[in-house]
């Protein structure tokens, strides 16, 4: 699915060059469950958005099938994260001003799906994560663990082949944390989803079919 | 309802409507500005016009050469030209000519005294000839699109029907009108009868006193005093009821186009007065507009620029779930052009209803809401919500997504 090769991201700050990621190779296989570990700064989010689409590398380059991802346009790339990523974030990110089931069709949205068949999958979509009887809270009205599932079925609203999950129980108590952990689980065993998680707890990491390990910008496992 | 860009924007704007209100405050004050000013302006333009459209003929054609030291006498003596410019002018179909009335003027002597003759076409033959008819301005047409009919003004003060030369309906080969002094002069009433020239003419009319060369006046049928002064065809000059706002936007340049070979010219200090008024109206009008698009675009700029600051991890979520720049700039956009709406319709009402209401007492004058200002106002909204959004709309399609992994 994603072959990386030679991935290299360099950031200035403060007149300092920062070496987020040095020189990455690896491939990560569809239907595979990732996690992404190491200290604070080891590279892990960037190599998320680089997996992603958002972040340009300095060297390398990133491969989704046969296509290079960063030789796409600006509204390829765009259309790329629309219908093959599902990105689930650590601070939700839900749009407060927006319904739970509105906050799921948001990425319908700029696929062009009319009519009612976008709000009712996305109430399926909650209904699939046990929020249909709140499809019409605001984020404010749901819980942490509400807006985090909320934000998975966003994630899901296009029936993307990957997700990337950027510390997705990292603002969650324990038991919140498994039921998340539980659905990630579910989506990688049961739909076929790859899953890429970035996290710092070992429980998290205990979850997935391979574990990576970055430490200053390199892969040590 | 389906789930559209304008859902959300209209969502945002509900849910965080406290904040919109500065922006869209700036443009609804600044449309209600411009409105209530365009409406007492016309209003006043309008009113005026009429007040000097009531004193009558304020052009003047004349040959070549005349001296126009004195509006009132600049036609007596001069050198003729021929009458068929009349039908010239009629023909060229000018917008803000509302009537005419060509004369051929000349000293002669009655009785021994001096008086001036003055031929002139009445209205009823104006209106008759053919040409006049095959250009639609016949009858009560000729009354001025902008000038209240002169039958039904019954408002005039005696100094208006002093200043007034009215349009005489009808006159006979042997009738003649007297000015005040002639009628003093020669002892003659109405019914008198009166020797011209070697033709005996009866007083049909003595005018009443004007205060100028007409009083001095005899008034006869143009085409009989061209008889007995020997000059058919031709006249001495020709009056024009030209209306105000049609002579500030250059009806005398067009009719000098028109007869290059004579001198048209104005009631000066009237028309003057009037042309500076209305540029001047126009001038402040342009600067309150600029100034307002101006500060209106600042403002509504500082409302967006916020706005997106605010939402910029808003934003950058967008941008990682798939959305593209395009999508960005028209979710903004979308905001801006219905901030746009709303202003231009909120600042037409603020401004038609405070000019309905405060015009009466502030200038005197009954305003009337004008709908074509209600376009007028949309567009001008728009384009103060437009310009002032355009540079926080590019910023925010440029914001880096990478945002939304930073810590709150």
């Amino acid at each position: 699915m994603f072959d990386i090769n030679g991935l290299t991201k360099t950031y200035n700050r403060s007149r300092q060059q920062v070496h987020a990621l040095r020189n990455v190779s690896l491939k990560i296989d569809t239907g595979s469950f990732v996690t992404v570990t190491g200290p604070s700064g080891s590279g892990k989010t960037t190599l998320l958005l680089s997996l992603g689409g958002l972040i340009h590398p300095t060297e390398g380059s990133v491969k989704h099938g046969n296509v290079n991802v960063y030789d796409l346009s600006a509204s390829r790339l765009a259309e790329f994260r629309n219908r093959t990523i599902g990105f689930v974030l650590q601070t939700f990110n839900l749009v407060p001003y927006l319904t739970a089931v509105e906050n799921v069709m948001l990425p319908m949205l700029p696929s062009g799906r009319n009519g009612t068949a976008p709000k009712k999958r996305a109430l399926d979509l909650l209904g699939m994560i046990g929020l249909a009887d709140r499809s019409d809270f605001l984020p404010r009205e749901l819980s942490v663990g509400q807006q985090q599932r909320v934000a998975i079925a966003r994630a899901l609203g296009n029936e993307p082949e990957v997700i990337l999950a950027d510390e997705p129980t990292g603002n969650l108590d324990p038991s919140l944390a498994d039921e998340i952990l539980d659905i990630l689980q579910d989506l990688n065993r049961n739909h076929g989803k790859t899953v890429v998680m970035v996290t710092h707890s070992p429980q998290a990491a205990s979850r997935a079919t391979r574990t990576l390990k970055l430490r200053e910008g390199m892969l040590i496992q | 309802m389906a789930f559209t860009f304008r859902t959300i924007v209209l969502r945002e704007i509900i849910q965080r409507k406290g904040r919109m209100v500065s922006g869209l405050l700036a443009i609804t004050l600044g449309i209600a500005v411009i409105v209530a000013i365009q409406s007492v302006t016309t209003v006043s333009r309008q009113v005026v016009a009429k007040k000097l459209d009531l004193l009558g003929a304020n052009i003047m054609v004349l040959p070549q050469g005349a001296n126009v030291d004195d509006y009132y006498s600049a036609d007596v003596d001069v050198p003729t030209f021929p009458e068929e410019y009349v039908e010239r002018i009629a023909t060229s179909m000018l917008p803000g000519v509302d009537n005419m009335s060509p004369k051929l003027t000349r000293r002669i002597k009655v009785d021994g005294s001096s008086v001036i003759l003055t031929g002139i076409l009445p209205a009823n033959e104006l209106a008759s000839k053919p040409i006049w008819q095959a250009s639609g301005l016949m009858g009560a047409e000729l009354q001025a699109a902008c000038a209240p009919s002169q039958k039904k003004e019954s408002s005039l003060t005696e100094n208006d029907l002093k200043a007034q030369r009215k349009v005489v309906d009808s006159l006979s080969s042997s009738d003649v009108w007297v000015g005040s002094l002639v009628a003093e002069r020669l002892n003659l009433k109405t019914g008198s009868s009166l020797p011209i020239e070697g033709r005996t003419f009866q007083v049909t009319h003595v005018l009443p006193e004007t205060g100028t060369i007409d009083d001095n006046r005899m008034f006869v049928h143009l085409h009989t005093a061209q008889q007995l002064l020997g000059i058919n065809g031709q006249i001495s000059n020709i009056e024009i009821m030209g209306c105000c706002s049609e002579i500030s936007d250059g009806l005398l340049g067009k009719l000098r186009n028109i007869l290059p070979d004579t001198r048209i010219t104005t009631i000066g200090h009237i028309v003057n007065t009037q042309i500076e008024t209305n540029t001047l109206m126009a001038k402040v009008a342009l600067v309150l507009l600029v100034i307002i698009i101006l500060v209106g675009s600042f403002s509504i700029g500082n409302y967006m620029w916020a706005n997106v600051e605010e939402r910029r991890r808003e934003i950058g979520t967008l941008i990682t779930i798939g959305w593209g720049r395009k999508h960005i700039y028209w979710l903004f956009l979308t905001k801006s052009i219905i901030l746009g709406l709303a202003g231009g319709i909120l600042g037409y009402i603020v401004g038609t209803i405070s000019a309905v209401l405060l015009g009466p007492y502030l200038a005197g004058l009954d305003i009337s809401p004008v709908l074509t200002y209600l376009w007028w106002s949309l567009l001008v909204a728009m384009l103060i919500s437009l310009l002032g959004s355009w540079y926080p709309i590019y910023r925010a399609a440029r914001i880096d997504p990478a945002i939304i992994m930073q810590e709150i």
